[in-house]
């Protein structure tokens, strides 16, 4: 409970993520997103008589994937269940889910704020299971027929169902979580996690904790919150809903248990939640065994080769960055943030500069603010990892300053072209020692002042030097035309 | 040459050996169709062009000296559960009246591949949901023994075409009975093979943890043939087993000498018909005589059969024929037809009215009450209540555990015997008519089928005698799983030794003995 609020906000989440499989869960049709509608469909998909579901092993072995990845216990016995219920992008009448027995339960997924936003967090997973989605509905409110168009590509695509414990403490750290989630999920190759795609979905569990004088914990009835399709609304719905139960509570002192649990809305532009038809909470699915697939065994190797193919998770690649490369949690938190690629990216321009820091630095401050500018992807940056290490080296040894380097790099980014060229092309040219002295010399003969000044203790009066040396030779390194003047100062009589 | 007269496994050969051609083996059985299907009523479609053209070409491969399958030329009948891309797919109902499969189920892709040749799709009924083929959408069956009386249910019109020598062979689906009790009350044979040996993808599903598919023929040596083609593993069937399909035809010239077969005492109890009772008890005898011994077996959970049966069964078709929603194909019943905003508000209002919760919902209400026939939506309505929340435990899921005692009494019984035989049906062919108005009395015509289906092994059913009155009696063997070589060994034997399954029905005879 914060200071500012008089309750706690309790969260719990229902992720549905789709898996990055090449066909759909239970025949061989493709998931690949943005097709001509019903053009991605078979008689399984489509749900004909007679058609039979056949499990995509695949589909499968990510999911154990995803669920060891959480931490979760593998259950070596699992089965499939028919939830029933009718809707027209339902071609069967039933979803093939999981309902008593699920793949995997019983997990975790810290979620840290690198700068202390909220105190650590350990969500707990009730459960991850695996079903395949529905189609999709396009409803023609406007034409006022009521017609609706559906369009069942969709239908059959292999989905994992990540259910939290209310873990999660406020609107915020939901946000976090599921950043989390979704970063871990995209490394593992599960989940392209894509929001706008559809390919991950929430559903938030809300209610509030109010302490109550006599040291009661008064609880607000639980809401299901449906519709958010980004992680921001993730947030203001929370935020929203947390506000209107407080409102609620404070006119009726209503507690949980003594109404079914309601489901709302988040509209996403008016950035209210709105109750939805009762009827559709009171449903009775009829779950019962599957009858058309057999029970799935999974054997301590089968786990085993799931977890071979984990690859090392955000967390853990946190402190590994933190640890080989020396550098802060914040930075280490950023570049694993960007995804894998950056990561690798980053360890192989710091493993050819042989310092993390300084690598770390252009990655931040250089590379992501390109790649924000273009909208590229670290995968398509234009100069390699190599090049970059180059550069860097080039500004460390002093070949030339830091702000030279950026429009070196600039340069390589708009044209392509080697860095060499570069900087040849920009004239570049490295200045020899000899040339930097003689400039030197003239510069201090063209400066009586600055040398006075120098000479009677004001080293800082040097600077000015810096810049006529930049404008005569815009090639020279600053820091070696200061230290020559002032060598050379030194020496005069 | 007379075609109609020959088993399918001498049709095959006379077809090899160009004793007849392919298109006079069809058009004979097709002309056959013409003059006796009117008053039997057992197909639902018959394609005599598409046939005559696929045995012409499979005539003109064999005159090239080019490849033919197994069965080449062998006119086969298909229960219009089983989905064929180019014949209309019903059920026997109409809410799929019309509809056409984009697929072959892997049943008749397999005697495709073989080079059969399909003469009709054959009525049922609907759904596979009875025991007399009285729930078909497009009218009863008619025995062929006796047209006033039901052929059995629900592969009706399959067992009645081959009683009628409509067809040689006919394929049917057995989810309680439906091959064995109306191959009994026909006077032919029929297998139920041991669940997942025949692959069901394509086979429209009524209860998919029961349903079989299985041939109906005029002897088990035919089965056996036919048997070749159809089972087998399928990647398609998920359910569908692995084990190598053996050569069934070749096993099956064995002695029973020492085969141990069960008899149920319990089958001889009350109910069941005195002459029923004196045709099993005789075939027991002819199967002593062939060197079989008869020894008592107990089943003792059997008496569970009938209800464990309608609790699974209707649980699983309710969520099967949830699709049948109006909204994807099929039949569809709506207000809402037709796209002018007035009617379609004016539409909307009236279902609001009539206290339909939305467009949508009336669409499937007025679909699904138009569509299926009484008895499926009675068992839709049973297994939709037994599903609900509250009532799961006490009736699905304890249905379920009975059915594993159901099998184990089975797994327990073929450690001291190899088959179990007994009765099919309690009586033979019941009028027309009979039944209808009791539906309990219905259930029970499945009484000694039931188990077999619920314990997931094979049974066989073949003719045994006749009533006084002329009507088939049918004997019903059943095998531990994959024991079909057995099954069909120990039948085919029965009939090398008794000419039962030879008899015609006179009343679709025309100038047969």
């Amino acid at each position: 409970m914060s200071d500012a609020t008089p309750f706690v906000t309790v969260i719990g989440l229902e992720v549905h993520v789709q898996l990055l499989t090449r066909t759909k869960l239970f025949c061989g049709c493709s998931t690949k997103f943005g097709a001509a509608p019903n053009t991605q469909v078979c008689p399984t998909c489509l749900g004909l008589p007679g058609s039979l579901p056949v499990m995509n092993r695949r589909a499968f072995e990510l999911a154990v994937r995803a669920a060891l990845a959480l931490d979760c216990t593998i259950a070596p016995f699992t089965k499939w269940d028919r939830k029933n219920y009718f809707y027209p992008d339902l071609p069967k009448g039933y979803q093939i889910s999981q309902f008593d027995l699920p793949f995997s339960s019983d997990g975790h997924l810290e979620v840290v704020d690198p700068k202390g936003a909220f105190a650590p967090r350990n969500v707990g997973i009730i459960r991850v299971h695996l079903e395949e989605d529905a189609g999709k509905s396009m409803h023609d409110e406007a034409a006022g027929t009521g017609d609706s168009r559906i369009d069942l590509n969709r239908a059959g695509t292999p989905l994992c169902e990540i259910v939290t414990q209310p873990d999660l403490r406020s609107p915020q750290e939901a946000r976090a979580w599921l950043n989390e989630l979704k970063l871990l999920l995209v490394y593992l190759g599960v989940s392209d996690c894509n929001m706008q795609e559809g390919s991950l979905r929430v559903d938030a569990n809300v209610n509030l904790h109010i302490p109550q004088p006599d040291g009661r914990i008064a609880k607000t009835p639980i809401v299901e919150i449906k519709n958010m399709n980004s992680f921001r609304s993730v947030e203001r719905a929370l935020t929203y809903e947390a506000a209107r139960q407080w409102e609620e509570w404070r006119e009726t002192k209503a507690e949980m248990g003594k109404t079914p649990k309601q489901t709302r809305g988040w509209d996403d532009p008016a950035g209210v939640t709105r109750a939805q038809r009762h009827k559709e909470e009171s449903s009775d699915y009829r779950y019962f065994p599957e009858p058309d697939l057999v029970p799935v065994t999974v054997s301590e190797q089968d786990v085993a080769a799931a977890r071979a193919a984990m690859g090392t998770p955000p967390t853990e690649l946190r402190r590994a960055l933190e640890t080989t490369w020396k550098i802060s949690a914040y930075d280490a938190d950023v570049l694993v943030n960007q995804g894998r690629d950056l990561v690798d990216y980053f360890e192989e321009v710091a493993t050819k500069v042989g310092e993390g820091k300084v690598a770390s630095n252009w990655l931040q401050q250089d590379v992501l603010r390109i790649l924000k500018e273009t909208g590229g992807s670290i995968a398509d940056f234009r100069v390699r990892p190599a090049v970059l290490a180059d550069l860097i080296g080039r500004v460390t040894r002093g070949d030339f300053d830091t702000s030279r380097g950026r429009e070196i790099l600039a340069q390589m980014v708009a044209d392509g072209r080697p860095l060499d060229e570069v900087v040849a092309g920009m004239g570049i040219a490295a200045v020899s020692d000899d040339d930097v002295v003689s400039l030197c010399r003239e510069l201090l003969a063209d400066n009586p002042k600055i040398v006075a000044d120098v000479k009677g203790g004001k080293e800082q009066a040097a600077a000015g030097l810096i810049g006529q040396a930049k404008k005569k030779n815009p090639n020279v390194n600053p820091g070696k035309v200061r230290a020559i003047c002032l060598d050379l100062i030194r020496a005069m009589p | 040459m007379q075609p109609l007269e020959l088993s399918a496994v001498d049709l095959v050969a006379a077809l090899r050996q160009g004793d007849v051609t392919a298109v006079q083996c069809a058009t004979a059985f097709l002309d056959r169709i013409e003059a006796t299907n009117p008053a039997i009523n057992a197909f639902l479609h018959v394609d005599r062009e598409a046939a005559l053209s696929r045995a012409a070409d499979i005539d003109a491969r064999r005159r090239a000296g080019k490849p033919v399958g197994p069965l080449a030329g062998l006119p086969v009948a298909l229960k219009d559960v089983l989905c064929t891309a180019d014949m209309p797919t019903t059920c026997a109902s109409k809410m799929l009246a019309g509809y056409r499969p984009p697929y072959d189920a892997d049943v008749v892709a397999r005697l495709r591949r073989a080079d059969a040749v399909f003469v009709g799709k054959t009525n049922m009924d609907e759904f596979a949901m009875g025991g007399s083929n009285e729930n078909s959408a497009f009218g009863p069956v008619h025995n062929p023994w006796d047209h006033s009386r039901a052929p059995g249910g629900s592969s009706g019109g399959s067992a009645a075409c081959v009683a009628a020598d409509m067809a040689p062979v006919a394929i049917g689906s057995d989810t309680g009975g439906s091959i064995r009790q109306p191959a009994g009350l026909c006077g032919i044979t029929g297998l139920k093979p041991t669940y997942g040996r025949v692959s069901r993808r394509g086979l429209i599903a009524f209860a998919s943890s029961l349903d079989q598919i299985g041939p109906m023929a005029r002897s088990a040596a035919d089965c056996a043939l036919v048997m070749e083609t159809i089972a087998g593993h399928d990647p398609g069937d998920s359910t569908s087993l692995t084990t190598e399909v053996p050569r069934y035809t070749d096993l099956l010239d064995k002695p029973l000498t020492g085969v141990r077969i069960g008899r149920v005492p319990e089958h001889f109890a009350a109910g069941l018909d005195p002459e029923v009772a004196k045709g099993v008890e005789e075939a027991f005898a002819v199967l002593k005589a062939a060197g079989a011994t008869v020894h008592d077996v107990r089943l003792p959970h059997a008496k569970y059969g009938i209800p464990t049966y309608y609790l699974i069964a209707p649980c699983e078709a309710s969520s099967n024929l949830a699709r049948y929603d109006g909204a994807h194909y099929g039949r569809r019943e709506t207000a809402l037809a037709g796209g002018h905003r007035e009617t379609a508000l004016a539409a909307r209002a009236a279902g609001a009215a009539a206290g339909f919760e939305s467009p949508l919902v009336e669409m499937y209400c007025r679909s699904r009450a138009e569509g299926f026939g009484p008895e499926v939506k009675r068992r839709i309505m049973l297994g939709t209540y037994a599903l609900s929340a509250g009532y799961y435990d006490a009736y699905y899921a304890k249905a379920l555990r009975v059915r594993r005692l159901i099998r184990q009494d089975y797994l327990d019984a073929f450690q001291t015997v190899d088959l179990i035989g007994g009765p099919v049906s309690a009586t033979p062919a019941f009028k027309l008519g009979e039944k209808t108005d009791d539906p309990l009395a219905m259930y029970l015509v499945d009484l000694y089928t039931v188990g077999t289906n619920l314990a997931g092994v094979g049974g066989i059913s073949f003719p045994c005698g006749f009533t006084k009155s002329g009507l088939p009696i049918g004997f019903q063997l059943q095998a531990p799983p994959l024991a079909e070589p057995l099954l069909l060994q120990a039948a085919d034997r029965f009939q090398r030794l008794t000419d039962w399954h030879r008899r015609r029905p006179k009343a679709a005879g025309e100038g047969r003995a």
